[in-house]
């Protein structure tokens, strides 16, 4: 079925609704990549009128990649909650805007109404709205997830400490770990990302970074980002493994490109829960994702990158994970060719996940090849703050030795907390305490040279 | 805390003591070349490790919109033969947002069609997303490349701009060459903007999978020297033609190789 609307004096029509939803989309390289994107600004803004008119129920009676060939939609047809979508369902997409920013949508209503919610119906609101409005919509939800700390609770912010390394060192590893510590880093997850995938080095980082909480007692909870099947196998061998990472996207193409099935998510949500490792939860999936990742697989089928990526959050959503996140800039400049771009999808991916229930992180990240730089992170560093972000992930100086991009670095979100008076994890702020890190205020000052932490955490021996 | 060991002032030696009290991290940065224990202005990077920071950074942007010279390295390989051709992509910007153009031929297939021979191998020194790296590696790399096929029916040798991986199969075809060799910039992170990969790829078709390609990466002053990347390629290359494949299947054991460590054993990524 074609959509219409007219701007000006002319007349637009879009031939389905992947080419209404691709067109309305604020301009992106991978959408022209794709050859999806609005032909002018006008076009763009004809396509955000048609789009506006278009009842919410339509994303309930035409999916935009066929239920029978694809899991994903199967996935979110299959699980949509009728009774909590029953509230918005006479609402056009743009009276759904109208609703999202109106003062009856608070954090009690958006969270019961995240499971009547289909990722396209959430990707087409997110098109009608400005940058300011996705903050403004995303500061109201709230979403909790525990596991040995607790993550999203109002006023704090969380951090992913990312120590990797070029080649897996074990001492090298430790080394930005424990530079990570001295700026309160790792309250989400300390997380690495190894260079290799072989089990052996998989599990002697799980080991590694679990005799270092035992060994401090931390209130932490550690993730190697190995592949789903590596982390399966960890456990099986009884490897101490806290929380089962995968990357997913938004098609059943692009995550057979992965090497994961929702088949494979159900065994190793299940072989992780039965761990029962956590204290104060047990939620112990990570799951990291990204705009452009299945066109980069050729498994796009026709639809714009944004609502494929909120696509990939139904996935995560289906696994009760303890983090989310986007690693936006990090696909290149073909996908989001600048910092607006980088900055927009920040937002758009932040928000998005928070309305479809998901406990959102993002890593605020740029490569050398992408038109963007340090301070546009400080802008999009402080825009999610705003926004409510649950966590955000910080490397040594903001510089990843292993992947070669920039990330933000542990001064960074260590000056955001301080600047926006929000706090780390309760459990790993009482940890900070004991461990005399904070100052009267609960602020986390330089340490002293010679002090009582430097020496607890540096006078041990490292691995 | 559970271990009261670890709080134990008197357990902790006094040379650790004095080197906390002087450089907390000076015993760690021998284990990594993160940047830890950069020190803290309030909560900010004191000004020195912001201005090295961005030093880096210019480097690596400068790196990738610097433009291959191809009179300079047409002298440097003379008197070898070489031709001149270019992608599809015109410019810079077109580069980085078209990747597929940077696989296509935009000009010199006419001079390719002038030297269309039988060749076992070309060569093909590209751009990619440092031109900086080939101009530095490229050449050396070459001749230790060459020195170790010294039978072999090696094409005159490719140099193209605004090159993607995939723009190599296209010239291999043309030239009438069953294998190609794309020695190519690597996209410039922090700690290097110059640093080469190598990518061989048997009887190579037009979107050819990556996987059916085999990678040495991380080519530079700090990285892998020539010698040893050139005896890599050299084992890779004749394996590849009396086994007539590249890719996973041709995947060596690399510590044995040559005594390289993963870290050079390369992910095909946004170069292809």
């Amino acid at each position: 079925m074609a959509y219409t609307a007219a701007v000006g004096s002319t007349n637009y029509r879009f031939d389905d609704l992947r080419a209404l939803m691709a067109c309305a989309s604020p301009r992106r390289s991978g959408d022209e990549l794709a050859g999806l994107a609005a032909g002018s600004e006008e076009e763009r803004v004809a396509a955000r009128f048609a789009l506006a008119d278009l009842p919410l129920k339509t994303f309930l009676d035409r999916v935009m990649v066929p239920y029978e060939d694809d899991e994903v939609t199967r996935l979110i047809v299959d699980t949509h909650d009728a009774a909590a979508f029953a509230t918005i369902a006479h609402l056009t997409v743009g009276e759904f805007r109208d609703w999202l920013l109106s003062y009856e949508a608070d954090a009690a209503a958006l969270t019961a109404l995240a499971p009547g919610l289909t990722p396209e119906m959430v990707a087409a609101v997110s098109k009608l709205m400005r940058n300011a409005d996705l903050i403004a919509v995303a500061a109201k939800c709230r979403v909790v997830t525990a596991f040995r700390s607790t993550i999203g609770l109002p006023g704090t912010l969380a951090s992913r400490l990312q120590p990797n390394h070029p080649t897996d060192d074990p001492a090298g590893i430790a080394a930005a770990v424990l530079d990570g510590l001295f700026f309160g880093m790792g309250d989400a997850v300390i997380g690495i990302n190894p260079a290799g995938d072989s089990l052996s080095d998989c599990i002697t980082l799980l080991k590694l970074l679990d005799e270092l909480r035992q060994r401090f007692d931390i209130p932490m909870q550690s993730c190697v980002l190995s592949h789903v099947t590596t982390s399966v196998q960890a456990i099986e061998r009884g490897a101490p493994l806290d929380l089962v990472f995968q990357s997913v996207a938004g098609t059943e193409g692009a995550n057979t490109g992965f090497g994961v099935n929702l088949s494979l998510l159900r065994e190793a949500h299940d072989a992780v829960r039965s761990l029962k490792r956590g204290s104060v939860g047990q939620q112990a999936m990570y799951f990291e994702t990204g705009q452009g990742s299945a066109l980069s697989a050729g498994q796009h089928h026709g639809v714009d990158q944004q609502t494929l990526e909120v696509r990939a959050y139904a996935v995560a959503r289906a696994f009760d994970p303890l983090l989310v996140n986007t690693v936006v800039g990090f696909i290149g400049p073909e996908y989001l060719y600048d910092a607006k771009q980088i900055i927009r999808a920040g937002l758009e991916d932040h928000c998005c996940g928070k309305l479809l229930g998901l406990p959102m992180g993002v890593d605020v990240c740029y490569t050398n090849h992408a038109e963007a730089d340090q301070d546009d992170m400080d802008v999009l560093m402080h825009l999610l703050a705003n926004a409510g972000v649950n966590f955000l992930i910080a490397v040594p100086g903001a510089d990843d030795v292993m992947l070669n991009y920039q990330s933000l670095s542990f001064h960074d979100v260590l000056g955001l907390r301080h600047a926006r008076g929000l706090r780390p994890a309760p459990e790993f702020e009482r940890w900070l305490a004991q461990m005399g890190m904070l100052d009267s205020r609960g602020r986390l000052p330089p340490p002293q040279p010679g002090g009582a932490p430097l020496r607890r955490l540096l006078g041990a021996p490292t691995a | 805390m559970s271990d009261e060991r670890a709080i134990d002032e008197s357990a902790v030696d006094g040379r650790v003591v004095d080197d906390l009290a002087r450089d907390p991290f000076a015993r760690l940065r021998q284990f990594t070349r993160a940047r830890i224990g950069l020190g803290r202005t309030g909560d900010a990077l004191p000004t020195k490790e912001l201005l090295k920071f961005q030093a880096a950074a210019s480097q690596a942007r400068d790196a990738v919109h610097a433009a291959l010279d191809v009179p300079a390295l047409r002298k440097a390989l003379a008197p070898r033969e070489s031709i001149d051709v270019g992608s599809r992509a015109t410019d810079r910007q077109t580069y980085l947002l078209r990747p597929d153009w940077g696989r296509e031929l935009g000009n010199g297939e006419t001079e390719l069609d002038a030297e269309r021979g039988d060749y076992d191998l070309v060569f093909v020194i590209a751009d990619g997303l440092s031109a900086r790296a080939a101009m530095h590696h490229s050449v050396a790399m070459l001749d230790a490349c060459t020195a170790r096929l010294k039978d072999w029916a090696i094409a005159p040798i490719v140099l193209a701009t605004q090159a993607r991986v995939g723009l190599g199969d296209a010239i291999a075809q043309r030239l009438g060459a069953r294998m190609v060799a794309v020695l190519i910039g690597e996209r410039p992170g922090l700690s290097v903007a110059d640093s080469l990969g190598v990518y061989l790829t048997w009887s190579p078709q037009p979107g050819q999978a990556d996987s059916l390609r085999n990678c040495i990466s991380n080519i530079h002053a700090d990285g892998l020297d020539y010698e040893r990347a050139a005896t890599l390629l050299a084992w890779l290359a004749q394996e590849a033609r009396q086994r007539k494949l590249t890719g996973t299947a041709l995947k060596p054991d690399l510590s044995s190789q040559a005594g390289i460590s993963d870290e050079h054993s390369g992910r095909l990524e946004e170069n292809t």
